[in-house]
């Protein structure tokens, strides 16, 4: 990629020596500077530039590519324009995947930041007392381990003997007992419960951050008004934290559309394909099934689904601070 | 006032709530590892002879020390290189400024988002190629590019404040650009640099995608992926399962108890910049 500057390699990162002030050949010597300054800066970039040139953008492109053929990943490929995407949209089992990533959404994301903003603003009066200290510690537990590790914690949790079913028998609910992962009603939900606890301590604290910018005032202008809590929080800490519930929304729905670890462990998109997310079924198609060609196209598709979502929420974010 | 006093007290259930929810897993993975090897304990119940040696058994079980060795030396490999190129660039772009560093930029900014599995497939015939399939160059290699997009954004971040006057000064000493870049820059970028090691860090560790993809050998992967492998060796004995999957989590856990200040500053300005 350094080849897109070709004066990035003609220049040595030596420093410029000090020109002559007054003399006749100060513009040019100016502008040769200048370009001189241009190299160093692009050489500074270079070795970023190359290593994600070849590691991001080049398979980025073959992805497309790829999305166009019809390959097993050995032997000779054809060429099949789009007739991978429109399988996608075709096949109940691929486009349920897309769907069942959707649905995804409203547990790695809405509720996480509904609960956050709602937990964020009842806790904003201790937010610096040593209670909230320790808090901060444990809520993050969830951000640190690898997701593999919470996939497989939750999958004992969840299981028939796990402590959910006990905990529901405690409480005289024995009747809903059941392996929660395992059935085709509750599995989707069952995996969004433990995407819903990894993200909701993420954004319970980014939001506490956001509201502790708040200026104390508004809030006692508003109670002197008579406003009560409902009121306060929907006339003033939802408007004020805008910037923070729109990057709470972008880190989780990429969470959401994205998942892949979590699934692949707890029920590996099982029973059926009843917890089939896009990532999980790329995975499948190009390594299992050695349908090369759909992986990539579902790939294409999951990554502008991605854009899709996050540009919106940029765009409504920036909004609100300009 | 009453008023204040009530709602102080819900906060503060509502949060203990909340870290009961949090720590409730943890209790239950630790609980169940301690009972004995191949049984199916039902729930949150302490044996009544806690099996201590399933730790023991899962530590040779999974491979743990060599493990440890792979992860660390991947991490070596990716985090180092990635701050330096990062930084970098971040420079280049926050502070030097060169025609064409918006569009430059934007080149970055445009991976910000992307899923690993977005890339995955072809990513794994190109290490294929390059003969690094189940070496773990196909983890780091890849990583570093990976993480391009976040480290450029962070570090240009951090230059784009840097008030110009500075760069004046140095140069007037005398200082050409990487001197200005290594001896003033870089020691001012220093909290910046390290919250974004550590995040990288965390990112590197805990990858599981592209282990389980590009490497076949459990050995050879990072902590995350070997967990994978260690899941479907060892799932149906639950307690050794979760004895292993604990002693596989414990390394980040302790380095984020020691560290956890600047890891909740790291992940909190991580993702309002990401």
């Amino acid at each position: 990629m350094a080849r897109l500057n070709p004066n990035a390699v003609a220049d040595p990162p030596v420093s410029v020596p000090p020109q002559p002030m007054n003399t006749p050949s100060v513009r040019r010597a100016r502008g040769a500077r200048r370009a001189t300054a241009a190299g160093i800066g692009w050489l500074f970039v270079a070795p970023a530039l190359v290593v994600y040139a070849i590691f991001v953008l080049h398979p980025l492109l073959l992805t497309f590519q790829y999305s166009m053929y019809k390959w097993d990943g050995i032997g000779p490929s054809t060429w099949v324009g789009f007739n991978n995407y429109t399988e996608l949209f075709r096949d109940p089992d691929l486009f349920g995947s897309i769907l069942n990533a959707f649905k995804l959404i409203i547990f790695f994301s809405f509720i996480p930041v509904t609960l956050g903003l709602l937990i964020a603003s009842t806790i904003r009066r201790i937010a610096q007392s040593r209670l909230a200290l320790v808090a901060r510690t444990v809520l993050f537990l969830p951000q640190v381990i690898p997701l593999v590790a919470a996939g497989i914690t939750w999958s004992w949790l969840l299981a028939s003997p796990g402590v959910i079913n006990q905990a529901l028998s405690a409480i005289g609910l024995g009747d809903l007992t059941r392996a929660w992962l395992g059935d085709f009603s509750t599995a989707l939900p069952a995996v969004g419960v433990i995407g819903a606890w990894v993200l909701v301590g993420l954004c319970t604290l980014l939001l506490l951050a956001g509201m502790t910018k708040i200026e104390p005032a508004l809030y006692e202008a508003a109670r002197l008004d008579g406003a009560g809590p409902v009121r306060e929080f929907f006339s003033i800490t939802v408007p004020s934290l805008r910037q923070e519930i729109g990057v709470c929304v972008t880190v989780t729905v990429i969470a959401a559309l994205a998942s892949f670890d979590i699934v692949y462990v707890s029920t590996q998109g099982g029973p059926g394909n009843a917890t089939m997310v896009p990532g999980l079924e790329i995975f499948y198609l190009a390594f299992t099934q050695r349908e090369v060609g759909t992986a990539s196209a579902l790939a294409v598709v999951l990554m502008v689904l991605v854009l899709l979502c996050v540009l919106p929420i940029q765009r409504f974010t920036r909004d609100g601070t300009r | 006032m009453i008023v204040a006093r009530r709602e102080a007290m819900t906060g503060r259930v509502l949060l203990v709530l909340l870290m009961l929810i949090t720590v409730v897993p943890f209790i239950s993975l630790f609980v169940t590892a301690l009972h004995p090897s191949g049984t199916y304990p039902s729930g949150l119940s302490w044996p009544s002879h806690p099996h201590w040696g399933n730790f023991a058994d899962a530590f040779r079980a999974a491979n743990m020390g060599e493990l440890i060795l792979s992860s660390t030396f991947i991490v070596l490999g990716v985090v180092p290189i990635s701050l330096l190129l990062g930084t970098m660039a971040g420079f280049a772009f926050g502070h030097l400024r060169m025609p064409g560093h918006r569009f430059g930029f934007l080149l970055f900014v445009l991976g910000l988002t992307l899923p690993f599995e977005g890339i995955i497939t072809p990513l794994y015939y190109q290490v294929r190629d390059m003969g690094l399939l189940n070496t773990r160059w196909a983890i780091i290699l890849p990583l570093i590019g990976l993480f391009m997009p976040f480290a450029v954004l962070w570090m240009r971040a951090h230059f784009v404040n840097m008030p110009d006057d500075l760069s004046e000064a140095a140069r007037i000493d005398g200082a050409n650009v990487w001197q200005l870049f290594w001896r003033v820059h870089v020691p001012l970028a220093k909290p910046a640099i390290s919250s974004l090691g550590i995040l990288l860090f965390l990112w590197t560790w805990n990858q599981f995608l592209l282990a389980i993809v590009l490497v076949d050998d459990p050995a050879k992967r990072t902590m995350a992926g070997a967990l994978g492998a260690f899941q479907g060796q060892w799932g149906t004995d639950i307690p050794l399962l979760c004895a292993g999957s604990l002693l596989i989590l414990a390394p980040t856990l302790i380095i984020f108890l020691i560290f956890q200040r600047r890891f909740v500053a790291a992940l909190l300005q991580g993702s309002i910049k990401g």
